[in-house]
């Protein structure tokens, strides 16, 4: 187990700029999400982690060594692809058991070493099997099994969870979890699902456009977004134009269109410098939606209209129109959600919402 | 039941034109084990003669070896150069890859004919004498597009994540080639030199203008049989060629795909 430095990586392909200055602390058995759309550059950062591109500046350091000129097969790495690319043409045994080739291992000490990470990942009886007699689930869970029983430094997971189906997925975030935990190794997850990235995580690191946008606890990236395109990538945001009045220990007292003076935590409003132009951020599923005249203690509220409503089950998806702006809320169903062209009054907790400095 | 007419009239059709194709051949076969001087109809008597005097005649038998040589040497180097050039195109950027494609694919767009004179013109251009080697080379040439065409479309289905995996688990670039790589391609390589060898073994243009004065590959030596008189040997020898030509392939393919079933992709 090791450390992984990012140390002002730049990765250029020609002319195209994937990965700019980005520079990363990976401690030591964490488990460290690259999270962002396709394109971002998460995958080749960890691509570069992994030895499969160089970076084109910069430095990559695995517990203190710079191995940017070590190969990948001497860089004693794990790695778990999306589409699982377990080796057809061997059975489960040996393919869990390929990389103790490469080690010094005793015969007898493969074999243990195989069934111990069949058991981990509670496959214990498919070892004589070929990958193909397996369902998706569980050669991704062979390939985990494959990756980790060379006992890596750093794992690499690569979209593991994307090629899977809604319901395995949710399965198998709870297991990689948990044999992540067990085993305590140096974790990079690469994904652009949110809701991996947020429950599984120590730190999460969200990325666009080769840069990175904001590293922090799930809790910090979510509840207090870095940037406009953090508020939008983690769940779904309103960001409306507003005002900084003035800052003080308590918060910042802020003037909003549509809902007037609200006054942001201070510690959600770290961006805004002071007074001048700001931004308020409300979650979709921090916009409640209530009937016209019902009391709101303690809230901000506005009068609005109910344009669509996307019914999801559990909640409801509103996007409603506030003066001249459409708004998105997320809201648990209690009774029957609000119908179509209904009016309503939509509120909010001051605390609940953040601001962001222009900018 | 009877079926309506227009089937039958197809059904009836396509049995005539089985017989075309197939019907020659059953011929040769079929004369191969006449007794009679005259390899014709009428039969006169069921008889192994003319595969004994096959096995008799050295000539035919010289060139059946030197065609086996050519066609396994054929199929050796077509193999492992057609496997380069896939790796190479396929897995690296080579600049200019579209182009370097067409050009080995090119030999079976451009008439035998030319391209046998061809190179023949340009060794005599460069002053090298005709050869065994030359006559090799010449069957390498036109080989290696199928053998490229097979293991290329078989190189582009295995994904690069595989060979990625390998070594990230520790295998070098050349372990994880023939850990990995090559039995995924196997397949492929198998029939691709077969390929090699069942064209090497038939061909007859490019022989006769690239072997040099003595040598005769079994396509050649008929040939100059032809010259002379129809002998019953020929049907022989057509029969003997028909098994080997149509019944290599179809082991290969058997072979193929009890190793691509073992594995599966």
């Amino acid at each position: 187990m090791s450390s992984v430095t990012l140390s002002n990586i730049v990765k250029r392909f020609g002319t195209f700029t994937a990965v700019h200055q980005t520079t990363l602390e990976i401690p030591d058995g964490a488990f460290v999400t690259l999270l962002g759309p396709s394109g971002c550059g998460k995958t080749t950062n960890l691509r570069m982690i992994a030895g499969l591109l160089d970076p084109t500046e910069g430095e990559i350091l695995v517990g203190g060594k710079r191995v940017n000129d070590v190969p990948i097969h001497k860089r004693n790495l794990g790695i778990v692809f999306q589409n699982y690319a377990l080796f057809p043409h061997k059975t489960v045994a040996e393919n869990v058991a390929f990389g103790l080739k490469y080690r010094d291992v005793s015969k007898a000490d493969v074999k243990k070493r195989v069934q111990d990470a069949l058991d981990l990942v509670q496959l214990p009886d498919v070892g004589d099997r070929y990958p193909k007699a397996l369902s998706g689930g569980q050669q991704q869970r062979i390939a985990l099994a494959r990756a980790i029983v060379v006992q890596p430094d750093v794992l690499l997971l690569d979209e593991p969870l994307s090629a899977l189906d809604a319901n395995l997925r949710e399965d198998m975030r709870v297991e990689l979890k948990r044999i992540q935990d067990r085993i305590g190794v140096t974790t990079v997850f690469v994904t652009h699902d949110q809701s991996e990235a947020l429950a599984m995580s120590d730190q999460i690191v969200v990325m666009s456009n080769g840069r990175v946008e904001q590293v922090g606890t799930p809790q910090d990236v979510y509840n207090r977004p870095a940037s406009e395109f953090v508020a939008n990538f983690l769940g779904a945001s309103n960001i409306l134009p507003a005002r900084c009045l003035s800052r003080g220990p308590d918060g910042a007292l802020l003037d909003a269109e549509l809902f007037g003076q609200v006054t942001v935590p201070a510690d959600k409003a770290e961006t805004v410098p002071g007074e001048g132009p700001a931004k308020l951020v409300l979650r979709a599923e921090k916009l409640l939606l209530m009937a016209e005249g019902t009391a709101a203690d303690g809230m901000v509220t506005a009068p609005a209209t109910v344009e669509t409503v996307d019914y999801q089950g559990q909640t409801v998806r509103y996007f409603i129109r506030v003066g001249d702006r459409q708004l998105q809320a997320i809201n648990l169903i209690d009774g029957h959600p609000f119908e179509e062209g209904t009016g309503v009054q939509v509120g909010f907790r001051p605390k609940d919402c953040s601001a962001l400095g222009q900018g | 039941m009877m079926a309506p007419l227009g089937w039958q009239l197809i059904r009836g059709w396509a049995i005539l034109v089985y017989l075309f194709m197939f019907l020659p051949v059953a011929v040769v076969v079929l004369l191969s084990f006449n007794a009679s001087q005259f390899g014709s109809f009428p039969m006169t008597g069921f008889s192994f003669r003319w595969f004994v005097e096959l096995w008799n005649n050295d000539a035919i038998l010289r060139a059946f070896q030197t065609s086996m040589i050519l066609g396994a040497l054929t199929a050796v180097i077509s193999t492992t150069l057609g496997v380069l050039a896939s790796l190479a195109l396929v897995r690296y950027r080579v600049p200019g890859a579209n182009a370097v494609t067409t050009m080995l694919i090119a030999p079976i767009l451009v008439p035998e004919v030319v391209l046998a004179v061809a190179l023949l013109l340009f060794l005599n251009f460069l002053g090298i004498n005709k050869s065994f080697t030359l006559l090799l080379f010449g069957h390498v040439i036109f080989t290696l597009p199928f053998v490229i065409l097979v293991v290329q479309a078989r190189l582009v289905s295995i994904r690069r994540d595989v060979e990625e995996a390998a070594m990230s688990l520790g295998a070098s670039p050349m372990q994880t080639f023939f850990q990995i790589t090559l039995p995924l391609m196997m397949p492929a390589v198998l029939a691709g030199g077969l390929f090699a060898f069942t064209i090497s073994f038939d061909d007859i243009t490019g022989t006769l203008f690239w072997k040099p004065g003595g040598v005769e590959t079994v396509p050649t030596q008929i040939f100059a049989m032809l010259r002379n008189s129809i002998s019953p040997e020929i049907n022989a020898l057509g029969t003997v060629m028909i098994f080997l030509t149509v019944g290599l392939p179809l082991l290969g393919a058997a072979i193929a795909r009890k190793i691509s079933n073992k594995g599966g992709t």
